[in-house]
């Protein structure tokens, strides 16, 4: 029998956001031939991206565009979904692993009783049915997951699968109203922090800085580069902790979990605390003064140097390169 | 101010992993309190200092997760219960389900967590034990105070701050950054060996079969692949940072 595959899409800054377009892929991944999938976009002033998504090989997409689902709030977002499962009945629902994904998925999980299957980094058809891979014990192994419900919950990692594209396909729109706001929780103020203009979780490159980067002024360095390669900037605990950046920056056991194309990191040691947030990136480069550093043991290529001369150099180089093509 | 806080034990961060038949090896592990459950002890304790009333932590694991147990009642926190069976499947829908069956039977102003443990990294008991106790909540809480029945919280939201107002009793988790985790004194391990800690069954607990129920399953685990030695560069850094460019271009083909 045929299934169908709801989509959950999310915005940042007036924008879908990129791993809405990988879990489209992952949901078709996990799906069969005449299997149907349906997208969902709950937000506030979110015409354009309704254009945008239903350009993407949907069946059918289902919006409900309101003010009460400007700021993510748990009741308000989780009834708006469940009224659209409620009317789709799908088999099983995709979510990317965002900070909003991460909360409504096992909300909505518990609500259907459903299995849920968390941070999701490939998936494989095997004896008929998907099978999960996702990361444990801070990357250090892999566990192959199966979903024992109807329906079931996925969240996928950003930046693991590649992006669906616009197809031909014709796509229904279904607007529905929006749900009663909450009452037991509100947000009151939302204090934007982020500094980098890419998300540190989607980002495909990604400069990153440690104790060595000294302070808030070799973190500008870094920043330039960041900016050249279109990327963001990182930072590990200790920069942190020093107060050379914020802590929204932390990528490490404690902080954001990234799997960027390219992940620099400058004066970065590589604690355990720090690889286990960037160690499954698909290249890694070091640079680091202290040629025994242990990020050179999990890096694919490395400079012995100074981040201080080192990375306005490789500012340089990448402006040229980038210049040549372009 | 009656106060319970989840508690997972893990493996010790810096711990290698190491496969036999297929499965991970406990062999020699050493084991902690998961960190971000750690953030959430120490939550419970402040606000039982400051407003009164008792913290109770509880666990859902095997035998060895008492260690961790007795370890929050050395912090400071005052009971300690240990939810074990054989039955209870590696699963976050049967856990949740588990612990909703204790609770239901408790009464408590504040329910607090870690945003996630560090060895499954699912983050999904916290929130689920939520939506089955029908309790409003708040995921990766960076501040937290109480005033007049109500929690303000500071949510982290991918680096940005949100600021909720939440009416009690509510469940929290906690985001690193939410305070700095005591370690226990020599005193606090001294009293915590007279606290209580009790250990519940699942026939406690009154859980039907269908409760127990896996929403998902393991089916295997792998290792990493083994990674290539680094390409140290060589040279001038001026021609260092040349290289690089052009062997992240031709070589790795990322940029």
């Amino acid at each position: 029998m045929n299934q169908t595959f709801l989509i959950v899409a999310e915005t940042r800054e007036g924008r879908l956001r990129q791993v809405v377009y990988e879990a489209l892929t992952a949901a078709a991944l996990s799906a069969g031939e005449g299997d149907r999938k349906i997208g969902v976009l709950l937000g506030s002033g979110v015409e354009m991206q309704v254009i945008e998504l239903a350009a993407c090989g949907l069946d059918q997409l289902y919006v409900i565009d309101d003010p009460s689902l400007h700021t993510y709030n748990p009741d308000t977002w989780s009834n708006a979904l469940l009224a659209v499962i409620e009317q789709v009945k799908p088999d099983a629902i995709f979510l990317g692993h965002t900070a909003i994904g991460r909360d409504l998925a096992p909300l909505i999980s518990a609500s259907l009783n459903a299995g849920q299957i968390s941070d999701v980094t490939d998936i494989r058809q095997a004896d008929g049915r998907p099978v999960f891979t996702r990361p444990i014990y801070a990357g250090k192994a892999f566990e192959q997951r199966v979903a024992n419900t109807r329906p079931y919950v996925v969240t996928i990692r950003p930046n693991n699968f590649q992006a669906a594209g616009p197809t031909n396909q014709s796509c229904e729109i279904v607007r529905l109203a929006p749900p009663a706001p909450s009452l037991r929780s509100v947000v009151k103020d939302v204090l934007k922090k982020a500094s980098s203009k890419v998300d540190l979780t989607e980002a495909k490159y990604i400069v990153s800085g440690g104790r060595g980067v000294r302070g808030a002024e070799g973190f500008r360095l870094l920043e330039e580069l960041a900016d050249v390669l279109g990327g963001a900037v990182g930072a590990s605990r200790g920069a942190c902790d020093a107060g050379y950046c914020d802590y929204s920056m932390q990528i490490g056991q404690t902080g954001k979990v990234v799997t960027p194309e390219v992940y620099i990191a400058c004066g970065i040691s590589g604690a355990i605390q720090h690889l286990a947030g960037m160690s499954n990136s698909r290249v890694i480069i070091a640079i680091n003064t202290d040629p025994e550093a242990p990020i050179f043991r999990v890096a694919h290529y490395g400079i012995v140097g100074d981040l201080f001369q080192v990375v306005p150099l490789l500012t340089e180089e990448f402006r040229k390169l980038l210049a040549s093509q372009s | 101010m009656n106060i319970f806080v989840l508690l997972k034990q893990t493996f010790d961060t810096e711990e290698r992993i190491v496969l036999r038949d297929g499965v991970i090896s406990e062999d020699g592990v050493k084991f902690v309190i998961n960190p971000y459950d750690e953030f959430a002890v120490e939550q419970a304790i402040q606000l039982r200092d400051e407003f009164g009333g008792k913290v109770t932590v509880v666990s859902v694991g095997p035998d060895r997760a008492s260690e961790a147990l007795r370890t929050a009642l050395a912090m400071g926190a005052d009971e300690a219960v240990l939810i074990r069976g054989e039955r209870i499947p590696a699963d976050e829908a049967a856990v949740s389900r588990v612990l909703a069956a204790y609770l239901r039977q408790q009464s408590f102003d504040l329910i607090l967590g870690g945003y996630f443990s560090i060895d499954q990294v699912a983050g999904q008991v916290a929130v689920r034990l939520a939506k089955l106790l029908d309790l409003p909540h708040t995921s990766a809480i960076t501040g937290m105070k109480l005033e007049d029945g109500r929690a303000i919280v500071t949510r982290d939201a991918e680096g940005d701050q949100e600021i909720v107002e939440v009416a009690l009793p509510a469940l929290f988790t906690a985001q690193q950054g939410l305070n700095e985790p005591r370690y226990p004194s020599l005193q606090g391990i001294m009293k915590a060996k007279k606290k209580p800690l009790a250990t519940l069954s699942l026939d406690d607990l009154g859980l039907t079969a269908e409760a127990l129920e896996a929403g998902t399953s393991r089916i295997s685990v792998s290792l990493p692949p083994e990674r290539a030695e680094v390409r140290m560069i060589k040279g001038e850094l001026r021609d260092q940072a040349a290289e690089l460019v052009q062997l992240l271009r031709h070589e790795a083909k990322v940029i």
